[in-house]
């Protein structure tokens, strides 16, 4: 810590109160500003003040899965929809089991309704299944293949179909019944070779085909046709072939190829979204391309392994797997090696974004149960108005008593206090403001409690800082010196104090979700305000006051009137005689250690 | 208030002070029976727990004109326990209750049909979960896990370990007490208190640290003079710190206490009281405990080092020396200051 220097006369920081000073006063001008241009006047209230929308989801049961609704799956389900509603952690929704195979879902005002809808209920699972073939979803021009980037979508599979988006004219070389399908017309308009499957390769395909000639030829004939008559680009279409879809049977898909639609002949489900433990989106160091990295579970690593060392030994597009989130494809990467270990990685034209997403998709999409949505409603706030009110008087009250106390103690040194509370307040408010519409930040009751107690925290700094000064002037010194002499120590007490409250805020915010995250988020930003206020606005307000003949000189009303203080009179400037005052103790501060 | 301002002088000079230290073994036994309490009042008691962790009834009524006011009233009345209260946008009411099991939940049914004038049968029974699952509270205790470790490193290297154990025992203590206060009152358990009780986690600490760092620079360079023991200059640090340490209690405790008795007296219980209950009780224990617990605690593991022993014996030895020549033993103006002074004076030298 760089103490002011050594010596008595003030230098180093008095030397610039002013540049402080017209920082804050910048960052307060700038704050408020952003406050009205952007209209945020108020913070978003959290749900249990505002009230907000309550969607309410049925568990489906599903044929063959009697026992899928069961306290395990459900809980299973509420931790994963809380996670997602509460993405960044502030937004105060809350998740909650109603009866057997309800779950509510309650959303504070002012939260993107639909998006959180989305979020909640259409998301619902997870599974990888095996690419049979692949086309373009929305209808094309006849022969000039215009589906010339189907993998250039973010959710474009591994590099080999990254490559070659070849529209297959010879689609007749898979042989087989699915993709003799592919060469009937789609539907709204007949483009009848309309770019099969990417890198149609004309040898092996025949035999590896995995629909053989069966007993199930009926059913893959039905699958083909209603493949010929799909058009995902039209979303009625496309909601009803995600809809029913048993996991072991195979399926239609569609799903975004950038932004049109493609549409996928899928095999039996695989693996599904529980088996994978963890997925993330991140960054190659090496290449410098997103990449997103994917843990299995023990159980999904087996069934990851088997399913790769089939689909590494096929040729495109059978060497596809296709990740399928509640009926649509969302990625579609393709395998070259069995892959085994339990780790697996997907490259191949990720953004940032696209990468996360699918990463969060990955980690957090596989809801053992799907859901429908039964309901939605507002609903009212749950506290009330009467609550907030009685918090804000409540508040009101506790400032008024605070403000007295410091009155009557230190007298005039309490304005500097009191407005610094008040700098304190501003930035506070504006901030909380300004983060309803950037990260989601609800206010709920015990935030608004959070903020009111913060008011002593902050105060607190300026008593240890005060309480230095007084120190300082009863060693004997003078206003100006003592005011540069108590700041490192107060300094040093207020910074390790304040990393002690925030190191408790941020280890919350990490581990924690929901209210105590918004909570933490609330006691971290009043603690990181509290520090900036003390440096910016109390120190540099202190040291111009310290010029002030009112302050310096002692004046009765100032607070630091050195007889009342019990400074040692005659007042000499000499170190001895704050040595003589306090001779007593060794544990006296006069010969401050780090002047 | 200026005499408050005379003390603050005396107590900075010497002139006065409160053996808080030699006393601590007393101040122990306050806090362990006080613990003790808690832990019983926890055991038998328990804690009673609100519909957020542990789930209750909801009961949906017909379109009505019903304020959620009055719901609340009724409901509170007629079940015994805390109730949520929201309007749908349907018009219809939704009443959250706690801890309410099938059986008890048609019972309430029936009451508030009586009391709301309707057809039990319009009303929609059913089970809720907790919205606070086990999750969250787990996460929650993780949170307290990790922090509790980190701010032990911390405050070992900021401070030394002994002070980083006397912190982390002070803070158990708060929270024990205010956990306790709740299993003896019987307050339900929110999230808001849960919130109270983790503000506390800092709370308490800062406190101790002002504390800590007045002792770290009364401390110093102790070995280098002969006139006081370890728990001598502990004890003025503490009386040193004295004004400090009420004024911040004194003012952190306003807007708490203002919340806790206009809050909730305007409306008796309620999310306002939960929070600041569990604030005021903590803070309170936090103040306490950073004096008499954390400090003595601090002395008692440094004197077990030999160095402050040989200063212990060091300075008796003095002492008795003194005496048998039949000087003061202590205090200032006595021919020991200009030794500390000339202390101080070599110590600025260097």
């Amino acid at each position: 810590m760089a103490a002011p220097k050594k010596g008595r006369r003030p230098t180093g920081a008095q030397g610039r109160p002013g540049r402080a000073l017209a920082i804050i006063l910048i960052a307060m001008v700038a704050l408020t500003a952003g406050m009205f241009l952007t209209k945020q006047t108020t913070p978003r209230l959290g749900i249990d003040l505002a009230g907000g929308t309550s969607i309410t989801l049925k568990a489906k049961s599903e044929p063959g899965k009697p026992d899928a609704i069961n306290e395990t799956n459900m809980n299973t389900a509420i931790g994963i929809i809380e996670r997602r509603v509460n993405g960044l952690g502030v937004s105060e929704a809350e998740v909650q089991k109603q009866g057997q195979d309800h779950i509510i879902v309650n959303i504070p005002k002012g939260t993107n309704e639909q998006q959180a809808r989305d979020q909640v209920g259409t998301t619902a699972q997870l599974y990888f299944r095996p690419v049979l073939a692949t086309a373009d979803g929305a209808p094309v021009a006849p022969e000039a293949n215009p589906s010339g980037s189907p993998s250039a979508a973010p959710s474009g599979s591994g590099s080999p179909s990254a490559g070659a988006p070849t529209p297959s004219s010879s689609a007749t070389s898979q042989g087989r019944a699915v993709s003799e399908a592919l060469k009937a017309p789609n539907a709204p308009s007949p483009s009848p070779s309309a770019s099969e499957s990417k890198k149609a390769d004309d040898k092996a395909t025949p035999s590896t085909s995995p629909s053989a000639p069966t007993a199930e030829q009926a059913a893959a004939a039905d699958l083909q046709a209603k493949f010929a008559a799909l058009d995902c680009s039209n979303e009625a279409q496309r909601t009803a072939v995600s809809k029913n879809v048993k996991p072991e049977d195979p399926t239609l898909a569609c799903g975004k190829r950038g932004d049109a639609w493609g549409k996928w002949v899928l095999g039996p489900a695989q693996v599904a979204g529980t088996d994978v433990k963890d997925a993330k989106g991140i960054i190659d160091q090496q290449r410098g391309i997103w990449i997103v990295t994917m843990q299995f579970t023990d159980k999904g690593a087996d069934k990851f392994a088997k399913i790769t060392g089939e689909l590494a030994a096929k040729q495109a597009p059978q060497n596809q797997f296709a990740i399928v989130l509640d009926g649509e494809v969302i990625s579609d990467p393709s395998v070259s090696q069995a892959l085994t270990g339990g780790n697996a990685e997907i490259s191949g034209g990720f953004t940032q974004q696209s990468a996360m997403d699918l990463g969060n998709m990955l980690s957090y999409g596989a809801l053992p149960l799907s859901f429908q949505e039964d309901s939605v409603t507002t609903v009212s706030a749950a506290l009330g108005g009467e609550q907030l009110k009685a918090g804000l008087i409540a508040g009101a009250i506790g400032l008024a008593l605070v403000v007295i106390y410091l009155l009557a103690y230190y007298r005039g040194l309490a304005f500097v206090a009191i407005i610094s509370l008040i700098v304190s307040g501003i930035l506070t408010y504006t901030i909380m403001a300004l983060l309803g519409k950037g990260i989601g930040f609800a206010l709920n009751l015990p935030a608004v409690c959070g903020a009111i107690v913060a008011i002593g925290i902050t105060a607190d700094s300026f008593i240890v800082y005060f309480e230095r000064i007084r120190d300082e002037i009863r060693e004997g010194r003078t206003l100006r010196p003592a005011v540069e002499r108590a700041w490192p120590r107060a300094r040093r007490t207020i910074l390790v104090s304040d990393f002690v409250s925030f190191l408790a805020a941020a280890v919350l915010f990490i581990v924690t979700v929901g209210k105590v995250q918004g909570f933490a988020f609330t006691l971290g930003l009043t603690t990181l305000l509290d520090v900036v206020v003390v440096f910016l606005f109390t120190k540099p307000v202190m040291t111009l006051l310290a010029r002030t003949n009112f302050f310096a000189s002692g004046h009765p009303w100032s607070g630091l009137d050195p007889k009342r203080l019990g400074a040692k009179p005659p007042l000499r400037r000499s170190r001895r005689t704050g040595s003589d005052a306090t001779a007593a103790t060794v544990s006296v501060p006069v010969d401050a250690k780090e002047a | 208030m200026s005499k408050l301002g005379d003390l603050g002088a005396k107590l900075y000079r010497g002139e006065v002070g409160y053996d808080f230290v030699g006393k601590r073994f007393v101040w122990y036994g306050v806090s362990i029976l006080i613990t003790i309490t808690a832990i019983v009042a926890l055991a038998v008691q328990g804690l009673n727990m609100g519909i957020e962790f542990k789930g209750g009834a909801v009961f949906t009524t017909p379109k009505s004109s019903i304020s959620e006011t009055h719901a609340r009233e009724v409901a509170e009345k007629a079940s015994g326990h805390d109730a949520v209260v929201q309007k749908l946008g349907t018009g219809a009411l939704r009443i959250q209750i706690s801890d309410l099991d099938t059986n008890a939940a048609a019972d309430v049914k029936a009451k508030l049909a009586t009391d709301f004038k309707m057809d039990a049968a319009q009303i929609n029974a059913d089970l809720v979960g907790p919205s606070w699952g086990e999750q969250i509270a787990n996460k929650a205790w993780t949170g307290l896990g990790v922090f509790m470790v980190l701010v032990v490193i911390y405050l070992a290297i900021a401070f030394e370990w002994r002070m980083a154990i006397a912190a982390l025992i002070a803070l158990i203590h708060d929270l024990t007490i205010t956990v306790g206060v709740y299993a003896l009152v019987g307050f339900e358990v929110t999230p808001g208190t849960v919130i109270g009780l983790l503000t506390i986690l800092g709370y308490s600490l800062y406190d101790t640290v002002v504390v800590f760092d007045g002792l770290k620079e009364g401390s110093k360079d102790i070995t280098k003079q002969t006139r006081w023991t370890y728990s001598e200059v502990a004890n003025r640090s503490i009386n040193g710190t004295l004004v400090r340490s009420i004024n911040t209690t004194v003012v952190a405790l306003l807007p708490v206490g203002a919340l806790l008795f206009i809050g909730g007296g305007f409306l008796g219980a309620g999310m306002l009281n939960d929070i600041s209950l569990s604030l005021f009780v903590g803070l309170a224990a936090g103040a306490y405990s950073s004096i008499f617990i954390a400090t003595p605690l601090v002395v008692d593991l440094k004197e077990r080092e030999p160095a402050m022993k040989a200063l212990k014996k060091r300075v008796l030895a003095k002492r008795a020396s003194a005496e048998a020549r039949g000087e003061a033993p202590e205090g200032a103006g006595t021919e020991d200051a200009p030794e500390v002074v000339a202390q101080g004076r070599s110590g600025r030298r260097r």
